[in-house]
């Protein structure tokens, strides 16, 4: 996607972004322009599978990924809550919706559950918040964790609201204008589009107010407590901001496999999406659609892989273990760190040429 | 000892003015060390004070108490008359209390104008806005002119990571100034700067809108006293000395414990 972008989301300065100078339209980097018509054009040449399965699936994880990238990335808190919230958001389109446990499903019309599973999200991620702003670092991840575990195991148990171990099957999307927004191209559209609204949300807000303090906050948080800010509401409303980009890619999620349970937030989908966030690069919002392609590609093609080498199918894991541990060693900023250090040195060993005139 | 002298602001509180600070018997301990003990100290709005003391007085620590970066072990803490001892900073700062920092506090992964700017959006309304601020919002100019006031006018857009130390410390004081600040806490501006530094330092400090007052620490004699009306000394935690700049100059004890045994 749009590598070109420049390193680092404070690289430019808000005076940059003013209405002087070349309109919006002649500022987007043609990488912008490139990928974008790349992604319009992809149900011309990709079947179904690759649509559906790889690039609507990279989407949907991408965006859990990007709500944990904007918390880590640019908040400094890392939190592991992020699936279960997006689960959340999942189970409550099931819940207010409709599915095939007909005992449990309320049957709401869409424009009335959509809005109340992302309102709902939103809550238990603002709670979630309020709990782990109290710590840091590692204890971050630990709160986080324990509290995406006990929703696995709660939503496990509880029969009356999750329909326990079983979850809910037969969750499919409104047939919004006459589309079935199941069947591959329109819901690589749909997906494509929120990925891209999130995307988009996420690089404006980094320079917003809200954007700017929160990354205030990640490098200092006692001066921003002395510039008059409340570093503690602003870390939970943080969470709350992260909190709808992940209950949009739940629903998203719910409705592409057409069921959820609570495998869907087990801890196994709870620590991929750490690391689709890590693999990708946590600093800037394009490296978790990074991670998530490349999760996503691995998981759907390794066991074939597998498979020439021999060994079982089923050790698919053990590959993207493998290769989680070679990016973090080689690169603790993920791929998009591997690429900037890359151009890094490319540019280095061009500059003479530069200095002469010659064109680059 | 010689008994401390009734400062301007002290005959103030007496007939009843609300005072710009008024530290009543704070004390902060450290374990068994009592980094403040009993300092009872106030500061007329307006009122430019300087602070002296040798290395490990209290002196960062007073300001500390005051701002709520630590909260004193007792004692009361008055702000333009109101009972700040419980509150957290950013309620503090946003009453119109400002602070630099002995050691940069800054952002360094954020430019010069980033920095400025989050300091005008601390104390104005608009601290979770989600719209991208434009160059022509007044916040933006006001952060554009704090900027040029402490002569960074052509570092707006560079990190702070690549600032010079002497630019680092300015930029503490434009993030002290931003907003409308009351009063201020200047923590050793000057250490480390270059004699033409410091007389911009001096420049822009006199130069401060005359309702703005101040509490200056310096080790330098010349900064202190150049822009201090009044002076407090500090000695292991206590306030010994209030008075005039003149007066302190040629007090002996202060000459003996300050200039003399303590600092250096
Ligand atoms: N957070 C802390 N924890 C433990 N001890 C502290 C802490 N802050 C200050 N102290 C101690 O309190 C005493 C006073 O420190 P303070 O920083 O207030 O001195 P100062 O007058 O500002 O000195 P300097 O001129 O070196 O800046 C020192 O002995 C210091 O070691
Ligand atoms: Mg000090």
């Amino acid at each position: 996607m749009a590598l070109a972008e420049r390193p680092g989301p404070s690289a430019l300065s808000i005076g940059a972004l003013g209405r002087s100078g070349p309109g919006w339209l002649e500022r987007i980097p043609t990488s912008y322009w490139v990928v974008g018509v790349v992604l319009l054009c992809m149900p011309v040449v990709a079947n179904d599978f690759i649509l559906y399965q790889i690039l609507g699936w990279t989407f949907i994880l991408g965006m859990i990924a990007l709500s944990l990238m904007f918390l880590g990335g640019y908040g400094g808190m890392v939190s592991l809550a992020q699936m279960s919230i997006a689960a959340l958001a999942g189970y409550m389109v099931a819940i207010l919706g409709s599915s095939g446990v007909q005992t449990i499903s309320l049957n709401w019309p869409w424009w009335l559950y959509i809005p109340v599973a992302i309102f709902i999200a939103a809550v238990f991620a603002t709670m979630i918040g309020a709990l782990a702003v109290r710590t840091t670092g590692i204890y971050t991840i630990m709160i986080t964790l324990a509290i995406a575990a006990a929703f696995f195991y709660f939503t496990r148990q509880n029969y009356t609201i999750f329909n326990g171990y079983s979850g809910f099957a037969n969750v499919v999307p409104p047939e919004l204008l006459g589309v079935n927004w199941r069947t591959p191209i329109p819901f690589y559209y749909l997906a494509l589009f929120w990925a891209v609204v999130s995307y988009l949300a996420v690089v404006y807000v980094a320079r917003s107010p809200f954007g700017l303090a929160l990354q205030g906050i990640r490098d200092n948080p006692r001066r921003m407590s002395a510039l008059g800010f409340n570093v503690f509401l602003h870390r939970v409303a943080a969470y709350t901001f992260a909190s709808v980009i992940a209950a949009i890619a739940g629903i998203l999620l719910v409705w592409q496999n057409a069921q959820i349970s609570p495998g869907t937030a087990g801890l196994p989908a709870v620590i991929d999406i750490l690391v689709i966030a890590i693999v990708g690069g946590i600093k800037r919002p394009i490296g978790p659609f990074i991670g998530a392609l490349i999760y996503v590609l691995l998981r759907t093609f390794s066991p074939d892989v597998l498979q020439v080498f021999g060994l079982p199918d089923d050790r698919f894991k053990l590959l993207i273990g493998v290769g989680f541990l070679a990016i973090v060693y080689w690169s603790p900023d993920g791929v998009l760190g591997l690429w900037d250090r890359w151009r890094a040195r490319r540019s280095r060993t061009r500059d003479p040429m530069a200095s002469t005139g010659g064109p680059s | 000892m010689i008994p401390a002298q009734r400062s301007i602001g002290e005959l103030l509180t007496a007939a009843g003015t609300s005072n710009a600070l008024e530290l009543r018997g704070v004390t902060r301990t450290f374990g068994a060390l009592a980094a403040l003990s009993d300092v009872t100290l106030t500061v007329k709005p307006g009122e430019r004070r300087g602070v002296l003391g040798s290395n490990g007085a209290g002196k960062t620590t007073l300001f500390n108490c005051v701002t709520g970066d630590v909260m004193p072990t007792s004692g009361t803490i008055r702000l333009f008359g109101e009972d700040v001892t419980y509150f957290p900073p950013h309620e503090r700062i946003r009453r119109g209390l400002r602070r630099t920092y002995q050691i940069s506090l800054l952002f360094n992964g954020l430019s010069v104008l980033d920095n400025v700017y989050l300091a005008c959006r601390g104390v104005s309304r608009g601290r979770f806005s989600l719209i991208r601020p434009r160059r022509s919002d007044a916040l933006m100019q006001s952060a554009f002119e704090l900027i040029e006031a402490v002569h960074l006018g052509a570092q707006a857009g560079t990190m702070v990571a690549e600032l010079s130390y002497g630019q680092q410390r300015q930029l503490e004081i434009a993030l002290a100034l931003a907003g409308a600040p009351r009063f201020v806490l200047f923590d050793e501006p000057a250490a480390g700067l270059s004699p033409t530094e410091r007389s911009e330092l001096v420049e822009i400090l006199t130069n401060l809108p005359r309702h703005i007052g101040f509490i200056i620490i310096e080790h330098d004699m010349d900064v202190a006293l150049r822009v201090a009306e009044s002076v407090s000394m500090m000695h292991n935690g206590r306030i010994f000395k209030e008075g005039l700049p003149s007066e302190i100059e040629s007090d002996p004890e202060v000459q003996e414990l300050y200039l003399g045994g303590g600092h250096g």
